[in-house]
């Protein structure tokens, strides 16, 4: 029995000893990807030295470490998806993948990861690619210092950087992307964080979420994608100290918020966009610290919109601060610094004595007129504000901010 | 005419009243930069206080000064010199000490706050050049209507009227125009009808810089091409020379057959 035990022990060992590293480069004995995998065992470590490796349709179902010494390429030649992986515990790190394929019917990615547990994508960088990560089914996933650099031109025919579905435990760190449909898309992912990515100039959103519940999202920067960021028909969102940045266009938003409950959005910058938030049909959501300077509109209030609670935000110089084209409800707009307030302050406690009011007349005309808008900071525009200010018809009487604040906050 | 030119602008220089505009601006500048310490903002406000006091002083000193100086140009019209070089020498003394004005009284605040080391420059150049640009035509206007009606007071009303119109009523039409056709497509319209006033012109110059956020959320493609591209601004530049050359070449067309 006891011999037994050591036998099993011994066993044991040795396999662990045996996890061992195989090496691929052109002058090796192993000269290919796929040679190098199917010799593999779990727990090996497979060392990438420095060339070009014209491979694809690599399938990886092994528990190994796939390591790129000295960023080597990989070139899919525009055929199919590069790397298939279905397995736990694996990671692929410092390569250089490029040239995924194009489809109409298919999502060719750089890397597709299904049903998988337990790994780590990490300093890669992926140019040319359709879609970029593909992860599918999987859980506790690690996506950290990727580079991805596509060359998107329309929309059908141009696929998603960093695109989950039906996945959970994931952490999206660090990563870079641009020139993709969409830099990061989330589609049934649950307790996510995506953290310091930076996505600029795609297609059309930065960041994209569906039906993705109890997710974060920090310290993000979305610079000029086509339509900003979309966050849709989800549930209990966090979104702190992201930068929207100058997304501009008729149907582009610093942020889009459609169907969203209990969120948090707090210590977010909004500036320079055509519409600072868009809000639609979104219930218990509370904004809090947030800084909307030089956007067309700081915020539209669509419709169907409750508790949407606005507390101590800046509203810096934008062309039109709120539009509102519902009834109140129940949403507050409470002590936000508005750079537009004209009131005073006497007992100098910070908060100014007269309430403010956030929707100006023009903001309804350019409405339902959406030409008008050209008459933006005219004279006229200002006189009818000013009327409209002094006893409001077309706007809604209720809609005030009680306690504006007299100084900026910091 | 370059004689003619420096008489009108030393006169003017002398004169109080563009010490006075000049003091207005530096004040100006001053205030908003000591009130507020922040660049953009005082832009912004800059913006609003020049397109509607520019052309409202351009005008007012355009009529003032011909009814003023009417008996100094008739002895003028005595001597042996072409009405033309009397009379742009006059315009142009004008146009030119109250832009000069206008520069100065919103440069030197500017300068002493760092607008150089501030992104806003470009911002700010465009706001001098648009204020230029105003003064120049309001006064082309002012000596059209001065020209047309030797009856002061009349001439001064039509002035104000002018400025009135440009300034409000105009827009307050425009406006009014756009929700009743508001089934129309009306992009074309509104961008031509800014092109007739060059208030609106100068406001949408500005605009183009200051809030190209805003006026790229109306969708429409002559909006998009106008406003996202540089054409707009080449454009509306192009239409503010205009400006400036019609009235001025209407001055003269007049001045041919004006009995003094």
């Amino acid at each position: 029995m006891k011999n037994l035990r050591l036998t099993i022990l011994a066993l044991f060992f040795c396999s662990s000893l045996l996890a061992s590293q195989i090496e691929v480069c052109n002058s090796c004995q192993v000269k290919s990807i796929k040679q190098a995998l199917s010799l593999a065992k779990d727990g090996d470590e497979i060392l990438i030295k420095e060339g070009v490796y014209k491979e694809s349709g690599i399938a990886v179902d092994k528990s190994v470490k796939i390591i790129g010494v000295g960023l080597p390429t990989v070139d899919g030649e525009h055929k199919e998806t590069i790397f298939t992986v279905k397995a736990n515990n694996f990671s692929i790190e410092g390569l250089r993948i490029i040239n995924v394929g194009h489809s109409y019917t298919k999502d060719f990615a750089a890397i597709l990861v299904s049903k998988s547990k337990n790994f780590t994508l990490q300093n890669n960088v992926l140019e040319k690619v359709f879609f970029g990560l593909l992860i599918e089914k999987s859980r506790y996933g690690i996506i950290k210092n990727n580079k991805l650099i596509s060359d998107a031109e329309d929309q059908a025919g141009s696929g998603n950087g960093i695109h989950l579905w039906h996945s959970e435990d994931m952490q999206i760190e660090n990563n870079e992307l641009t020139g993709l449909r969409d830099g990061i898309y989330f589609e049934f992912v649950k307790n996510s964080m995506v953290r310091n990515n930076r996505s600029y100039e795609n297609l059309r959103y930065g960041l994209h979420f569906m039906f993705s519940n109890n997710n974060e999202y920090n310290d993000n920067v979305f610079t000029n994608n086509g339509a900003g960021v979309a966050v849709m028909f989800s549930k209990f969102v966090k979104m702190t100290n992201n930068q929207f940045i100058q997304n501009w266009g008729s149907a582009s938003y610093g942020l889009l918020l459609k169907e969203i409950y209990d969120a948090e959005i707090e210590n977010n910058t909004f500036s320079k966009n055509t519409i600072g938030i868009s809000v639609d049909g979104s219930t218990r959501i509370n904004y809090k610290n947030n800084t909307f300077s030089r956007n067309g509109w700081a915020i539209k209030v669509v419709g169907a919109c409750y508790e949407n609670h606005f507390n101590q935000n800046n509203f810096l110089h934008n062309a039109i601060d709120l539009s509102y084209n519902s009834k109140i409800n129940s949403n507050t707009f409470d002590s936000n610094y508005w750079s537009e307030y004209t009131g005073y302050d006497l007992d100098k406690n910070g908060i100014g004595d007269v309430p403010y009011r956030p929707v100006k007349l023009f903001s309804y005309i350019a409405h339902r007129t959406p030409e008008s808008i050209v008459l933006l900071r005219s004279l006229f525009v200002d006189i009818i504000n000013f009327s409209e200010k002094v006893s409001p018809v077309f706007t809604p009487d209720n809609l005030l901010d009680n306690s504006p604040l007299m100084q900026k906050i910091q | 005419m370059f004689k003619i030119l420096k008489y009108s602008f030393y006169d003017l220089m002398r004169s109080r009243w563009s010490y006075v505009y000049f003091a207005f601006y530096l004040a100006l500048g001053f205030v908003l930069l000591f009130l507020n310490n922040d660049v953009d903002k005082a832009i912004i406000t800059l913006l609003n206080i020049i397109i509607v006091l520019t052309p409202l002083i351009g005008t007012i000193f355009g009529v003032m000064y011909y009814y003023n100086s009417k008996e100094f140009t008739e002895l003028l019209l005595a001597q042996p010199m072409k009405r033309n070089t009397i009379f742009l020498g006059q315009y142009l003394g004008i146009s030119i000490s109250l832009t000069l004005s206008l520069i100065l009284g919103l440069g030197i605040p500017f300068l002493l706050y760092g607008i150089f080391m501030s992104s806003a420059i470009f911002d700010f150049g465009l706001l001098l050049v648009v204020g230029s640009f105003l003064n120049f035509i309001f006064v082309a206007l002012a000596y059209n209507i001065a020209l047309s009606n030797s009856n002061k007071i009349k001439g001064f009303g039509y002035a104000i009227l002018m400025w009135l119109f440009l300034a409000v009523i105009y827009d307050g039409l425009f406006l009014i125009s756009l929700m009743v056709f508001n089934e129309y497509p009306l992009d074309n319209f509104s961008l031509l009808a800014t092109m007739f006033n060059p208030i609106d012109l100068s406001r949408i110059l500005i605009l183009l810089k200051l809030d190209i956020s805003a006026l790229l959320g109306y969708t429409g493609a002559v909006f998009k091409k106008f406003f996202g591209t540089n054409f707009g601004l080449v454009i509306s530049l192009f239409v503010m020379s205009l400006w400036v050359l019609i009235p001025v070449w209407r001055i003269q067309r007049k001045l041919r057959k004006k009995d003094f």
